[in-house]
């Protein structure tokens, strides 16, 4: 846990530093929303379509943040220093999650008033409260999952194209749990029923894929 | 300075590793890439303390075989013990004694110096990192500039934080791909307490430089094309012998 800790404030620090991941998310989503906005012609969303809007573009603007997860590693110190430590492997996953965890609810931070600027007419604050719940389970999967694929597509060549490819599929459920879990928070009027179960869902989801990462993630590690 | 670094009290280790009288220990390993054999039939023994000089031409294996005592690469055939320990399987307890300083520094360019240190010190679960962080940045002669990004600092002053990231968990063995490449004579010398003959570890040191290698070494390992040509103690091998090992491919 020392070792998590210690990677993970080291990403977070050069994150700080460099603010080469976060603010990019939130530019993407700004602008994803405008397109949006514009694209639909819309002022005001609802329901399923609003739910859509949010977390597709969520999704996108995740990828961003994954796919330079390990940037650092490969462009500057490379893994050998990590992997050399007498630390256990999965460490660098907890971390890697970890950092991701904070880079989405930073993103989140920023994305979700500008969606409510620009489509939610009224209720977003009171819903508010459940969305959050949605969102960090959400970002719970999507950190354990971006950080084990991405520590493959590191290795390869074709990172930028691989970690969408493997990454999309992947998500999908978490996706459709996550949606369906905010329609009825961005209906008019509100309507919590059902969240409860979609939240399970997702938590599921999040249990599921985190023993997954923990088991293959030494051998995803090896040389 | 620098020699107080290199010879102060040593912490504990997690686990210390069997008294054996030889370091490394390798038998007919064979380490492939795709079909390629990096590493073939190599076998060499280093006893405690000795420096092992591995030269031969690019390609010629020595790279893989740091890589595989570091413990980032298998062995695909072959044994190999390093520090009584045997690879790959007690991989995680080898690691807490070797230290590598090869050609990447292994340091985060957006942290300063002192922030790289005490990242590798979390790592290692170092006790007391300040004070040896210190010590070693006193003894290459880099403290002023601890505080700057390692992107401002010039190859060579990164190569010697790189040598303080190598042994600052004052590892035993040493392995050493090259590491006076970037240094000026004067750095050279600062880091000879840490990395040299006198820091007391066991080290193998991968050179093109053949005087140097026979001077610094105890036994001379040369390698073509992944196969061990010259495997002897220094004193018995010539400069012509190794340079040899270099001629007459192409």
């Amino acid at each position: 846990m020392k070792a998590a800790l210690a990677i993970a404030r080291k990403d977070l620090l050069v994150e700080l530093r460099t603010k080469e991941s976060v603010p990019a998310m939130a530019l993407f989503a700004v602008t994803t929303f405008v397109i949006f906005h514009f694209g639909l012609d819309r002022d005001r969303l609802e329901g399923e379509l609003a739910a859509g809007v949010l977390w597709v573009t969520l999704l996108f603007a995740a990828i961003l943040g994954i796919n330079r997860l390990f940037v650092a590693e490969r462009e500057q110190a490379g893994f050998d220093g990590i992997l050399m430590a007498p630390i256990d492997r999965t460490s660098l996953l907890v971390a890697k999650a970890g950092a991701l965890f904070v880079y989405l609810v930073a993103l989140e931070l920023v994305a979700l008033p500008v969606f409510a600027l620009f489509f939610i007419d009224s209720g977003f604050w009171a819903a508010l409260p459940r969305l959050a719940l949605v969102t960090l389970l959400a970002d719970l999967g999507l950190a354990v999952v971006g950080a084990m694929l991405a520590s493959i597509a590191v290795h390869t060549r074709a990172r930028d194209l691989l970690l969408p490819i493997l990454l999309l599929p992947l998500t999908v459920p978490a996706v459709i749990a996550a949606a369906a879990a905010t329609k009825p928070l961005l209906s008019i009027p509100l309507d919590t029923g059902g969240v409860a179960k979609w939240l399970a869902v997702l938590a599921l989801y999040d249990a599921v894929f985190g023993l997954l990462a923990y088991a293959l993630f030494d051998f995803l590690m090896e040389d | 300075m620098a020699t107080d670094a290199a010879t102060a009290a040593r912490p504990e280790p997690a686990a210390t590793p069997p008294r054996t009288a030889e370091a490394i220990r390798i038998d007919r390993l064979v380490r492939r890439y795709g079909e390629r054999d990096a590493l073939s039939e190599v076998s060499v023994s280093l006893r405690r303390g000795q420096t092992l000089a591995v030269l031969g031409r690019n390609g010629a294996g020595k790279t893989t075989l740091l890589r595989v005592l570091a413990t980032l690469l298998l062995p695909h055939e072959g044994s190999v013990q390093v520090l009584g320990f045997e690879l790959p399987r007690q991989a995680h307890e080898v690691r807490a004694h070797v230290g590598m300083l090869g050609h990447d520094t292994l340091l985060y360019r957006d942290l300063t110096a002192r922030e790289n240190l005490i990242f590798y010190a979390r790592l290692y679960d170092l006790r007391d990192p300040e004070t040896r962080i210190g010590e070693l940045l006193d003894a290459t002669g880099m403290s002023r500039r601890a505080t700057e990004p390692i992107s401002n600092l010039s190859r060579g002053m990164a190569q010697r934080i790189a040598v303080c990231r190598a042994v600052l968990h004052r590892p035993e063995l040493l392995l050493l791909d090259e590491p006076y490449a970037h240094l000026d004579p004067e750095a050279g010398e600062l880091v000879e307490a840490l990395i040299g003959r006198t820091s007391g570890a066991t080290r193998v040191l991968v050179s093109h430089d053949v005087e140097r290698s026979l001077e610094e070494a105890d036994r001379v390992l040369a390698l073509r094309d992944g196969r061990v040509v010259v495997d002897a103690p220094s004193r018995e091998v010539t400069p012509a012998a190794l340079r040899a090992v270099y001629g007459g491919r192409h």
